[in-house]
């Protein structure tokens, strides 16, 4: 008997891929197909309706990487992104880990009151979390010259948040801050997974605490550590309210906390005075998307493939 | 289905119906919806009392969304006769693209100085379309009290006020200076184009950018830099974290002296401070007989080249251009002045402070807005940069300078 073509697949893929084309594929592409334009954006005459725009080939590539007025921008934005990330990588994921670790002990009383309260922030408005930080480290109204003074150590307060030095690595620590319940939640989900046998073996064979944690448990998480590392990697370099809203689009001190998002806003939507200049910014915008793209290749090939997953 | 059809109809022909559409009417589109009660409650009627036939209808939107709808609402050709305007770029694309009707042959216009054109002409002044409505001013608002306190008198001349800030520092109570760089846009605009003008000689220094003749790194402008630079000294600690509402909070709260600002924060200071405040012009150079005051024009007004009355329109913009409305507008909003030619009276005191400098001093526009404020990047967003970076100690006044003059000559030809 022929086999019949399976025209049900289609009906029930149909609906999804046609919304994910319509409103993801479709801007996407037409985002590239845009950066490749050129617009005036001050109709220069009458005749000119403004906003005729014109094909200029990779010319807004070459201006983002080469001319310096776009690539200074460009190059520091994507440096600060580099860093927000390593960041959040080397600082957000172990305490994460290790915040799972204790509340994965079957000893711990309040377990349930403490991962509530350590993932709140993660549920709390961005606005809000960047308001209360802006006051909090204000040189005015702020508390860290209290505290401080409380050990006599007055003198160590600094504007963290307008200072060149300081200023990126303060932004990121309140992102950490605000978002470390999350990987918290998928370790802590992971270790709960690990079955009770593989650890009463690890236990019959003489391994406790740490060594069973590092020998045992942590090689079962790697994978979810991995997707972790990949989810912060997309999330950072879309990074974008945080600095809205701490430090405006200006992303200050000089351009200090300028990441891919704030810069892309800038160039797209235009500030103060600077009419936005739409092709550019999708440029920008091709570009972002692809070094999320390069980097969510090499994790595809060169971590997920090779790692080894144990059934269980 | 008919029924539905039919009733659409009628609730849409009501729709329009609504709309005041008999001829004679003048529609004023606006984002100024803070002003509605003074326009309709002072100037409109009083308009009236000379016209009873045109009646006007003043019709504001949110500010924040006043550029994409009035854009939408030209393109469309349902937007009212009279268009409020901001000014230069943005208003000139309107009338580039054949919106806004220009008002050469409009009689008034001679109330007021180039200058105040300029925002609503195009680049080679042959044309205008728009009545100029508004400015507002810079200057320094100070403490009164504080000042009586420890005995300070107002500076005139930059060594005096060096001097009343370095008494100010050592008496120690209060902040001498209210002001941050976290806010760039602050230190630049209430900064640089506050104190600029006696630097660069109000317009012939403008107009110096302009044409090419002037560079940012001649020695005026390194000596600005430096000077600003020494504002640091005077600042609040920790002031490279200090917002704008900081600095607003500073001063109303009666912890800071002296408020480097402009004119448009007189309504809610004087709501929000509970001592007695006045200002002073920018201090000038040492030995300049000359003062130069920086007022920004803020407000137009332009007519819809599509007006459905444009006569009365017309009517209505040469009004605008008498010393009636300047003196009603200059009242019922107060720190926005108007920008004709005529003295008026006005009654809120520190508001006539900052008139009364007119008299005495010449005035300029903020001098990156006209023309060079155009380019990618534009000169205000570097003088937002390069300002805070000196204030901040991390740019030095020639290198603020230079990469001030380096970005005008990447794309404006006069200073290739």
């Amino acid at each position: 008997m022929k086999k019949k073509f399976p025209t049900h697949i289609i009906v029930f893929l149909f609906p999804a891929c046609f919304i994910y084309s319509i409103f993801m594929i479709l801007p996407l592409l037409d985002t590239m197909r845009v950066s490749l334009y050129t617009q005036n954006l001050l109709g220069e005459n009458m005749d000119d309706s403004s906003g005729v725009r014109t094909f200029i080939g990779l010319r807004n590539y070459y201006d983002l990487f080469y001319n310096e007025n776009w690539s200074w921008h460009f190059w520091n934005a994507l440096k600060n992104n580099f860093y927000f990330f390593v960041l959040h990588v080397s600082v957000q994921t172990p305490i994460g880990l290790v915040i799972a670790a204790f509340l994965s002990n079957k000893d711990l009383k309040l377990k349930n009151t403490y991962r509530t309260l350590i993932f709140l922030p993660a549920m709390m408005s961005i606005v809000i979390v960047g308001y209360i930080f802006n006051l909090m480290l204000s040189n005015l109204w702020g508390i860290p010259q209290t505290v401080l003074g409380l050990f006599g150590l007055e003198s160590l307060y600094q504007p963290w948040l307008g200072l060149k030095s300081s200023a990126l690595i303060t932004v990121s620590l309140i992102s950490i801050w605000q978002f470390v319940g999350i990987p918290m939640m998928l370790f802590y989900a992971a270790l709960l997974n690990i079955p009770e046998e593989i650890l009463d073996a690890a236990k019959v064979d003489g391994s406790t605490g740490m060594n069973t944690f590092w020998r045992i448990k942590f090689p079962l998480i790697l994978p979810t550590i991995g997707l972790m590392c990949i989810l912060t990697y997309v999330g950072n370099f879309n990074a974008f309210d945080l600095i809205y809203a701490i430090k405006n689009i200006y992303a200050g001190p000089e351009f200090s906390t300028d990441l891919m998002g704030t810069f892309f806003y800038r160039t797209f939507f235009g500030y103060q005075h600077q009419l936005g200049n739409p092709t550019m910014g999708a440029t920008v915008a091709s570009t972002t998307f692809a070094i999320i793209l390069i980097g969510v290749i090499i994790y595809l090939y060169a971590f997920q493939r090779r790692i080894t997953r144990y059934q269980y | 289905m008919k029924k539905l059809i039919s009733s659409l109809l009628i609730s849409f022909g009501f729709l329009f119906t609504t709309l005041p559409a008999f001829s004679g009417t003048v529609i004023i589109e606006s984002w100024r919806n803070d002003d509605a009660d003074a326009w309709n409650n002072k100037i409109i009627p009083a308009f009236n009392e000379k016209y009873p036939d045109i009646e006007v209808v003043f019709q504001a939107t949110i500010p924040a969304q006043y550029s994409a709808s009035i854009s939408a609402k030209l393109e469309g050709g349902n937007a009212g006769d009279l268009i409020t305007l901001i000014p230069f770029d943005a208003s000139l694309k309107l009338y580039n693209r054949g919106w806004l009707a220009s008002l050469n042959d409009l009689g008034g216009l001679d109330n007021y100085p180039q200058v105040a054109k300029d925002a609503w002409s195009t680049d080679d002044q042959s044309n205008i379309f728009g009545v100029p409505m508004a400015s507002v001013s810079h200057g320094f608002m100070y403490n009164k009290e504080i000042f009586d306190e420890l005995g300070l008198s107002i500076p005139k001349t930059e060594s005096e006020f060096f001097a009343v800030l370095e008494k100010i520092k050592s008496d120690g109570n209060y902040t001498p200076l209210a002001i941050g760089t976290a806010d760039t846009w602050a230190i630049s605009t209430m900064g640089f184009q506050n104190i600029g003008p006696n630097y660069w000689e109000g317009e012939k220094g403008r107009k110096g950018i302009l044409t090419g003749d002037e560079k940012f790194t001649d020695s005026h402008y390194v000596e600005l830099f430096e000077t600003l630079g020494k504002w640091s000294e005077y600042m609040a600690d920790g002031y490279q974290a200090q917002t704008y509402p900081d600095s607003q909070n500073l001063f109303t709260l009666g912890m800071a002296a002296i408020y480097p600002t402009g004119s448009w924060e007189i309504f809610t200071f004087s709501q929000n401070a509970d001592f007695e405040f006045s200002a002073f012009a920018p201090p000038v150079r040492d030995g300049q007989a000359n003062c130069f005051i920086d007022d920004h024009t803020d407000i137009g007004i332009g007519l819809n080249s599509a007006a459905k009355n444009p006569e009365e329109a017309k009517v209505f913009l040469e009004w605008l251009t008498g010393a009636e409305f300047a003196e009603i507008f200059a009242n019922e909003v107060p720190g926005f002045f108007p920008l004709h030619t005529h003295s008026i009276a006005v009654n809120d005191p520190v508001a006539n402070e900052f008139i009364s400098w007119k008299d005495t001093c010449d005035t300029t526009i903020r001098n990156s807005y006209h023309i060079v404020g155009r380019g990618e990047p534009n000169l205000e967003s570097v003088l937002y940069e390069v300002v805070s970076g000196v204030v901040n100690g991390t740019v030095t006044p020639t290198e603020a300078a230079e990469r001030a003059e380096a970005s005008l000559a990447n794309w404006y030809e006069p200073h290739q």
